[in-house]
C-alpha cells in the first residue's frame, strides 16, 4: 500500500532518511552541550526552565468576520469558553490597504476577516475587552503599521498606556512575498515599514511582539520542514541586519522578536524542527549578532497546525490530524498554539469546529499528562538525530539564500518562491500517484458525495453598513487636523523618518486605512511578483 | 498544437498553491500555460485570453468572492466575443454555488479536494470538445 514501507529509502515527510531502529551510535557526541537545560543556552529544550508547569501555552483561535461589532461579539464568546488570548483575522481589503468603499474591495468586505476602515473601528472591535488584560495577535502585514496605529489609538481611548499592551503583530512582510501574498509595495520599502514598527516598539511597547517571523505560510504553500526552518532564519537575519544598519543595537530589539512555525503530520520530524529552531536561533543571535542579553537568543514561537494536511473528504478525520499536530507543537515547546477547525479544508470554521479546536488543546493540556515534563522527548535517539539533521540542512538553506544576496534579493529574484511551488507540485504528484498516503483520499477512500463545502454566508448588508459608517465618520472629522496629519505622513514616507508617530496622529485624526496606505502606494509604488517559472 | 490555457487569480485572494500546482500539471500534460498571477482584474484576464488566443481560461478563488468575480468574468468574456472559450473555476466553491455558476456559463468547477489528475483531464477534455465542436 505505501511505497514508504520497505527496507531501504524510507524517508521523513521532508526527505530525511529514516532508520528502522536508532541507537546511541546514531547521536553525535556532545549531546549534553547541544541540549543544555530548559531555559538555558542553547535553549534546545525550551525557552523557559519550567515551561508548561510554570504556565501553559496560550490558546489562540483566529477569528474575525463581518463588522467590528460582530467580531467583538465572537471575541466575548471565545473568552467565555476559556480562550486565553485573541487573534484578529482581517478582511482582504484591510490587509491590502483598501477602504471598504474602494472598487477593489467589491465582494470582499468582511469576508475572510473583519473589515477595518478607521481607528474608530478598532475601538469598536475591542469594546469591553480591556487591552491591558487581554493579549491580542494581529495577522496583518503590508498594513501592519497602519493597524498598529489604530490599535494604539483604541488603547488610548480605553486609558491604557502603551507599555501595558501585550500581544503580537505579524508584520513579517518577507513571508508575504514568499507565500502568503498580501504584499502591496516592493520588498525594499516594505522592509523599511516593517522595521519602522520594530524600532518604534523597541522604544514604546516593551511587552509587545512587533513582528512574528514566520515559516508557517511557506510551509502551507508547499515547502518542506527544512526549507521552512531555513527560510524563517534567513528572514530573521534580514530583519536583524536591516535594523542594525539603522543603528539599533541587536539587544535593543531582539528580545521582542517572535517566531511562527507550522506543525504538520510527521510528528517526530516536526518536534525535531521546533527544537532545532531554538538552537539555530541561539547560534545566529550569539555568533553572528553578538547577543549579550540572553533573551535575545531565546526563541519563542507560535505554532499553527497545517490547513493543507486537512482534507475535504471525510472531514471528521481532520480532528485526529489536528490532535496529532497540536501534540507536536506541545512536545516541541510552543508558547502559543492555534488548532484549525476540522472543516477548514472547505470553509471558514463553524462555531462548533472552533470550540472543538479549543477543546483539543484543553484535553492535551489537562488530560494527556504531556505538559507535566519539560521537553519529554529529549534524549530520544531518533528525535535527537533528526534535530541535528534538520539544523544542518536548514543551515544549508541559509547558505543558499545568502549566496543569492540574502532574503530580500532572493525574494526579488523569485528564487525561494520557485522552490516552494516546485515542492508543492512534488507533494501533490505524490498524493495523486499514491506515493504519499492520505487516508480518505488515496487510501481508504469512500465514494463520497462532493465535499460538503458550506461557506460562511456573509450578510449582504455588512459592506453597505460598513461603507455608510465610515462615510459618516469621515464626514464628521476635523478636516484641518486630518489634512495636516496626512501631509506629515507623506513627508515621513519620503524623508525616511519613522512612519509610526505620523501614522498614530493620522489615525487619531480619523484617517482611513485606504488613505494611509494610499500615501505609501504613492511614495513606494506597487509590487508585482516575478513569473513563478 | 498544444492547447493554450490562461490561468489567473481574480480578486484579492492570495492562495496560489492550488493554481500553481494545476499550472505545472497542465504543462506536464503538454499544455501551454500562461499564468497571469495574483489580483488580476476581469478585464486583464479577458485581454490576456484574447492576446494569447487562449483555448481555455482557468481561475481560482478561495476567499468566497467567486459568485461576483465569476459573473463579472463571464460578462466580460461574452462582451469581448470569447463565448466559445470555456471558463474553469477552482477553489472553495460550495456545491450550490457551483450549480449556479454552471447555469451561468462556467464550463467546470473543481472544488477544494478535487484530484489533480481529474482537474487536468477535465481541462484537456473541454479544450478537445471545443476543437471538435
Amino acid at each position: 500500500m505505501s511505497p514508504k514501507e520497505g527496507p531501504a529509502g524510507v524517508t521523513s515527510d521532508s526527505g530525511l532518511p529514516v532508520e528502522e531502529v536508532y541507537t546511541a551510535a546514531d547521536v553525535a557526541p556532545g549531546l549534553e552541550e547541544r541540549l543544555g537545560l530548559p531555559g538555558m543556552p542553547p535553549y534546545t529544550r525550551g525557552p523557559y526552565p519550567s515551561m508548561y508547569r510554570g504556565q501553559l501555552w496560550t490558546m489562540r483561535q483566529f477569528a474575525g468576520f463581518g463588522s467590528p461589532e460582530e467580531t467583538n461579539q465572537r471575541y466575548h464568546f471565545l473568552r467565555s469558553q476559556g480562550q486565553t488570548a485573541l487573534s484578529v483575522a482581517f478582511d482582504l481589503p484591510t490587509q491590502l490597504g483598501y477602504d471598504s468603499a474602494a472598487p477593489e474591495a467589491r465582494a470582499e468586505v468582511g469576508r475572510v476577516g473583519v473589515a477595518i476602515d478607521t481607528a474608530a473601528d478598532m475601538v469598536d472591535l475591542f469594546d469591553g475587552l480591556a487591552l491591558d488584560e487581554v493579549s491580542v495577535n494581529f495577522t496583518i502585514n503590508a498594513t501592519a503599521p497602519i493597524i498598529l496605529a489604530g490599535y494604539l489609538v483604541a488603547a488610548e481611548r480605553q486609558g491604557v498606556a502603551f507599555d501595558g499592551l501585550t500581544g503580537t503583530l505579524q508584520n513579517d512582510i518577507l513571508k508575504e512575498f514568499l507565500a502568503r501574498k498580501t504584499f502591496i509595495y516592493p520588498p525594499a520599502p516594505s522592509m523599511r515599514l516593517a522595521c519602522d514598527v520594530v524600532a518604534f516598539a523597541s522604544e514604546h511597547l516593551p511587552r509587545f511582539n512587533p513582528i512574528s517571523i514566520t515559516g508557517y505560510h511557506a510551509r502551507e504553500a508547499g515547502c518542506d520542514a527544512v526549507q521552512e526552518l531555513g527560510l524563517t532564519m534567513a528572514s530573521a537575519i534580514a530583519y536583524a541586519e536591516a535594523l542594525m544598519a539603522r543603528g539599533l543595537a541587536f539587544d535593543s530589539f531582539a528580545p521582542r522578536l517572535s517566531f511562527h512555525f507550522a506543525t504538520t503530520m510527521d510528528l517526530f520530524e516536526e518536534v525535531a524542527k521546533l527544537r532545532a529552531a531554538r538552537r539555530l536561533w541561539f547560534k545566529i543571535a550569539t555568533e553572528r549578532f553578538g547577543a549579550a542579553d540572553p533573551r535575545s537568543a531565546r526563541l519563542r514561537f507560535f505554532s499553527g497546525n497545517s490547513g493543507t494536511t486537512l482534507t475535504a473528504q471525510q472531514p471528521l478525520n481532520n480532528i485526529i490530524r489536528s490532535t496529532i499536530q497540536c501534540l507536536g507543537a506541545v512536545l516541541g515547546g510552543a508558547q502559543s498554539i492555534h488548532v484549525m477547525g476540522y472543516d477548514e479544508a472547505y470553509e471558514l470554521p463553524s462555531e462548533e469546529a472552533v470550540t472543538l479546536s479549543l477543546r483539543t488543546q484543553q484535553i492535551i493540556a489537562l488530560e494527556s499528562g504531556v505538559a507535566r515534563t519539560v521537553d519529554p522527548l529529549a534524549g530520544s535517539y531518533v528525535v535527537e538525530s533528526l534535530t541535528d539533521e534538520l539544523e544542518t540542512r536548514a543551515l544549508g538553506v541559509i547558505v543558499e539564500i545568502e549566496a543569492t544576496g540574502g532574503a530580500v534579493a532572493a525574494i526579488e529574484a523569485g528564487v525561494p518562491q520557485r522552490w516552494i511551488a516546485e515542492s508543492a507540485y512534488r507533494t501533490e504528484r505524490q498524493v495523486a500517484d499514491g506515493a504519499r498516503p492520505k487516508v480518505g483520499v488515496n487510501v481508504y477512500a469512500e465514494q463520497d458525495a462532493p465535499p460538503p463545502i458550506d461557506l460562511f454566508r456573509l450578510d449582504d448588508g455588512v459592506a453597505e453598513r460598513q461603507i455608510a459608517r465610515t462615510a459618516a465618520r469621515v464626514q464628521a472629522r476635523d478636516t484641518v487636523l486630518h489634512a495636516n496629519a496626512m501631509s506629515a505622513l507623506a513627508r515621513a514616507s519620503v524623508d525616511g523618518s519613522n512612519v509610526m508617530p505620523p501614522l498614530i496622529d493620522a489615525a487619531r485624526a480619523g484617517a482611513t486605512v485606504g488613505e494611509m496606505a494610499g500615501v505609501f502606494r504613492k511614495a513606494f509604488g506597487e509590487f508585482r511578483e516575478p513569473a513563478p517559472w | 498544437m498544444s492547447p493554450r490555457i490562461v490561468l489567473a487569480k481574480p480578486g484579492l485572494d492570495g492562495h496560489d498553491r492550488g493554481i500553481k500546482v494545476v499550472a505545472m500539471a497542465l504543462r506536464d500534460a503538454g499544455a501551454e500555460v500562461i499564468y497571469l498571477g495574483l489580483r488580476r482584474s476581469v478585464a486583464e484576464i479577458i485581454r490576456a485570453a484574447l492576446d494569447e488566443s487562449a483555448d481555455a481560461i482557468g481561475i481560482s478563488v478561495l476567499s468566497g468572492a467567486h459568485l461576483v468575480l465569476v459573473s463579472d468574468l463571464l460578462r466580460e468574456r461574452d462582451a469581448q466575443g470569447l463565448h466559445g472559450v470555456p471558463v474553469i473555476l477552482g477553489g472553495t466553491i460550495p456545491a450550490e454555488d457551483a450549480d449556479a455558476l454552471i447555469r451561468l456559463g462556467v464550463a467546470a468547477v473543481h472544488p477544494a479536494g478535487s484530484s489533480l489528475d481529474a482537474v487536468v483531464s477535465s481541462v484537456l477534455a473541454l479544450v478537445a470538445q471545443r476543437e471538435t465542436a
